[in-house]
């Protein structure tokens, strides 16, 4: 029994991305990953509704891979849901298509770590952020999982923080391919991020 | 009164039935006229001596011409268009003129009659040439280009020779006329009693008057009359204009014609500029029609019998006269290839104002009544072989050339791009405009030398070449090229080529400029890798911006552009292969599945807004009214 993992990408100018894309990329390689550059399939930001909800029926987790806008998605990404999860497919009666689902972000946000706190720059942690998230998850029925964060995001390349992020972000799609995510453990985390770590190191010491 | 009912009836069934005919055998309505004059006339005789008083009514035709053509002329144009205007008119004029005359002296006739001879034969027919360029669509080539600049200097240089055929009179033939009937002439004349001085002060007074009056009484005399909203008015406005000034010219012993072509110069800047052609130009076609169907009429069978000979050898000497100076002129203008063949071939026929000079020069007694008569056949003949002119040019001559400019060295490509763009009309320069921006190397070809020098005028790199031929393809690079765009004209080639290209160099994607649906099918058929309807894209875009200001909503009228296109392509394949299977060709069942393409887009944009199934609108669509009781705790 394998999950199949969709990655919904969303990144207006991926010429000057220099984590995203790496990360995009990186997710493409995987089996059993299904990757869905939104901006390249739309560019007239005509998304055709049909085709992704058939899409969301023949996954069973659903990831959002974006850089953090103004706290938010990128606007695709919000029309994508705005189009996407319609009433009936989504929620409602009989819009039952998405329950039972596994969902999350990985993001990649401007500010460090330390500014995403309540005494921080930011205010709000990552979390609360993406809270409308959330609560949308949990309205069609999907199991919400805390996202996974890169922080100071202009400098991981400088930083040489990039590759690890890669490496963490892939052990993590792997694992999720091959159900080898504890679910329960997973929702308690703030963060994918510490969790990947440990599948990291389980994944390394498996083979 | 009945009698005038007859003969105005005789006149325009004759050119009713006439005029079309000779367009749809590709005469033109020039000779179309001339023909329904020589059968009402000479050959049936239906109308008779009467012709002559009406062909001094329908010379007011060539008046209104005049005017007409001085509206035209808008001094800008005419200052953009100088070199061409007054060097290849000028010299077209003036050489001819010479040849002619200095022909004419040789045999014999006397200089003042010769110089009459050269100036109305150096004339071509405007009216046959620039409609057969239309019709033919040459109007745009080098050619033809060239040859309207001639036809422009000579529609001006009319003028000048209408107030010198008087001077060229010839005293005896003033004196018999004179004698045979004192008074017929005498018209009206303020200055006939004048001394020479006061004479010429009334004149350019007069003149001077008229200028002032046109730039400063036309405007509120317009705008009284425009704001009666009574159109007839209008055109009783523009009549008693032209009329007036024509009189008044009389009046001062100038040309009709000179006052009007005057008048419409003044007035070329107005803002009811097009409000007067629109009027006069009615009674010109009318008048110029009446006017070339007396001249049809005119013909005497029995000057023609006994000087058959004669008239034919005038008449292929002449037209070979004028091509020779016209080449010449070509050569000297660097006007190339079949583009000179055009040139001076179009232009080799006398035309309708040497008919007017003709009739002009026989009142002034420059030419006797019966040379005159056998000069008319000469002009009248050469118009009837321009069309056999312009069929050679066709048949014979453009397919030489079509290969001698290939024949022309291509440009030497001296780099290499990634793109190679075929044809750099209106479509190929925006794709090439939009590639360049972005950093894209394009090598772009075409097959029409002015195009690319205009093209390089603007800094856009272009090559002089026929794209469809490989040997050019390749020194242009496409063995290493990532893509062919095929934008050229010829449908025929253009799916040619991308057959072409795709079997010799199947990695070369090619994007195809389709003319329409047919062509779009041939091309995909071809192997293109991507084909669009020149037209598809801004006729979408057009339907869209009437529907927003039909008052939908701009984001919604999006929506509906996006689901007509998405509806279309969704068929595209079904409707391809339809029509190849039926040969190619859109047979019956293809016809049906374009119905029921029709059906289905009027359907979805039909459908209710809030239907979750609606296509056209699979935008944000709302939930039901009730659909908070789906939330209710249970």
């Amino acid at each position: 029994m394998a999950n199949k993992v969709l990655v919904l990408y969303a990144h207006p100018s991926q010429n000057r991305s220099e984590v995203n894309q790496p990360l995009f990329e990186a997710a493409r390689r995987i089996e059993g990953v299904t990757c869905v550059d939104l901006y390249a399939e739309y560019p007239t930001y005509h998304i055709n509704i049909e085709r992704e909800q058939q899409r969301l029926l023949r996954h069973d987790v659903i990831v959002f891979l974006f850089p953090l806008y103004w706290y938010s998605t990128p606007s695709i990404l919000k029309e994508w849901q705005d189009l996407v999860l319609e009433y009936g497919f989504a929620y409602g009666k009989e819009g039952t298509a998405l329950r039972g689902k596994l969902f999350f972000c990985a993001l990649s946000t401007g500010g460090e770590e330390h500014a995403y706190k309540r005494e921080g720059f930011n205010h709000f942690t990552v979390s609360e952020l993406l809270q409308p998230l959330e609560q949308t998850a949990n309205l069609t029925g999907m199991i919400y999982l805390p996202p996974m964060v890169l922080f100071g995001a202009r400098t991981a390349v400088e930083d040489q923080r990039l590759a690890e992020h890669v490496a963490r972000w892939e052990r993590l799609l792997k694992a999720f391919v091959s159900e080898q995510v504890d679910i329960t453990a997973a929702r308690q985390e703030i963060l994918m991020n510490p969790l990947a770590e440990l599948l990291t190191k389980e994944l390394g010491e498996r083979s | 009164m009945t009698g005038y009912f007859i003969q105005a009836f005789i006149f325009l069934f004759a050119a009713v039935v006439m005029v079309p005919l000779a367009r749809r055998l590709g005469l033109g309505s020039v000779l179309g006229y001339l023909i329904a004059g020589v059968i009402i006339g000479p050959v049936t005789g239906l109308v008779g001596q009467e012709t002559n008083i009406i062909q001094h009514f329908a010379e007011f035709g060539v008046v209104m011409m005049l005017f007409l053509v001085g509206l035209e002329l808008q001094p800008r144009m005419l200052w953009e268009m100088r070199n061409k205007l007054l060097g290849l008119g000028g010299l077209q004029v003036g050489l001819t003129t010479l040849a002619v005359c200095g022909i004419a002296m040789a045999l014999g006739v006397k200089w003042t009659m010769a110089l009459a001879i050269g100036l109305i034969f150096s004339l071509s027919s405007t009216a046959i040439v620039l409609q057969t360029f239309n019709e033919k669509g040459l109007t745009k080539t080098e050619g033809g280009n060239s040859a309207f600049s001639v036809l422009l200097f000579q529609d001006i240089a009319v003028i000048p020779m209408l107030a010198l055929m008087p001077l060229l009179a010839l005293p005896e033939l003033q004196a018999t006329a004179v004698a045979g009937d004192d008074g017929a002439h005498g018209d009206l004349s303020l200055v006939a009693d004048l001394p020479g001085w006061a004479t010429a002060l009334v004149v350019v007074a007069t003149v001077a008057g008229l200028v002032l009056a046109g730039h400063f009484l036309s405007r509120p005399l317009f705008r009284y009359v425009a704001d009666s909203g009574l159109r007839e008015t209008f055109t009783a406005t523009a009549l008693m204009l032209v009329i007036g000034i024509a009189a008044l010219m009389g009046l001062v012993g100038l040309s009709p014609a000179l006052g009007t072509f005057l008048a419409g110069v003044v007035l070329a800047n107005s803002e009811f500029r097009h409000e007067l052609e629109a009027n006069i130009e009615p009674f010109k076609g009318l008048l110029l029609g009446l006017f070339f169907i007396t001249v049809g009429a005119g013909v005497n069978f029995t000057v023609l019998e006994a000087n058959l000979g004669l008239v034919v050898g005038l008449t292929l000497g002449l037209m070979l006269l004028k091509v020779m100076v016209l080449l010449v002129l070509a050569v000297l203008f660097r006007v190339h290839y079949g583009n000179r063949w055009l040139f001076g071939l179009s232009l080799a026929q006398a035309g309708e104002f040497g008919f007017v000079l003709l009739g002009y020069a026989v009142s002034s007694y420059v030419l006797p009544e019966g040379l005159a008569q056998i000069l008319a056949m000469v002009v009248a003949l050469s118009m009837f072989l321009t069309p056999l002119l312009f069929i050679m040019l066709e048949k014979v001559i453009f397919p030489r050339y079509a290969q001698r400019d290939e024949a022309r060295e291509p440009d030497a490509i001296d780099e290499q791009g990634s793109v190679i763009i075929a044809g750099i009309g209106r479509f190929g320069q925006i794709v090439n405009r939009l590639l360049v921006a972005n950093g894209v190397k394009t090598i772009v070809l075409d097959h029409q030398a002015s195009q690319v020098e205009r093209l390089r005028a603007v800094n856009i790199t272009s090559y002089y070449g026929d794209a469809t031929r490989p040997d050019l393809l390749e020194t242009a690079g496409i063995a290493n090229a990532r893509m062919l765009v095929v934008a050229i004209d010829d449908k025929t080639r253009a799916v040619e080529l991308v057959s072409e290209v795709r079997r010799q160099f199947p990695h070369v994607q090619i994007l195809a400029r389709a003319y329409d649906r047919g062509h779009h099918y041939e091309l995909q058929d071809a192997g293109a890798d991507f084909t669009v309807s020149e037209t598809y894209k801004s006729a979408l875009n057009m339907g869209g911006e009437a529907l927003q200001r039909l008052g939908i909503h701009p984001f919604r009228v999006e929506q509906v552009k996006q689901s007509f296109c998405e509806m279309e392509s969704q068929h595209f394949d079904e409707m391809f292969q339809t029509w190849r299977e039926e040969g190619n060709q859109t047979g019956d069942h293809y016809r049906s599945l374009f119905i029921s393409l029709e059906k289905e887009i009027l359907a979805a944009m039909q459908t209710d807004r809030s239907d979750r199934h609606s296509r056209s609108e699979r935008g944000w669509t709302p939930p039901p009214k009730n659909y908070l009781d789906d939330f209710e705790e249970p």
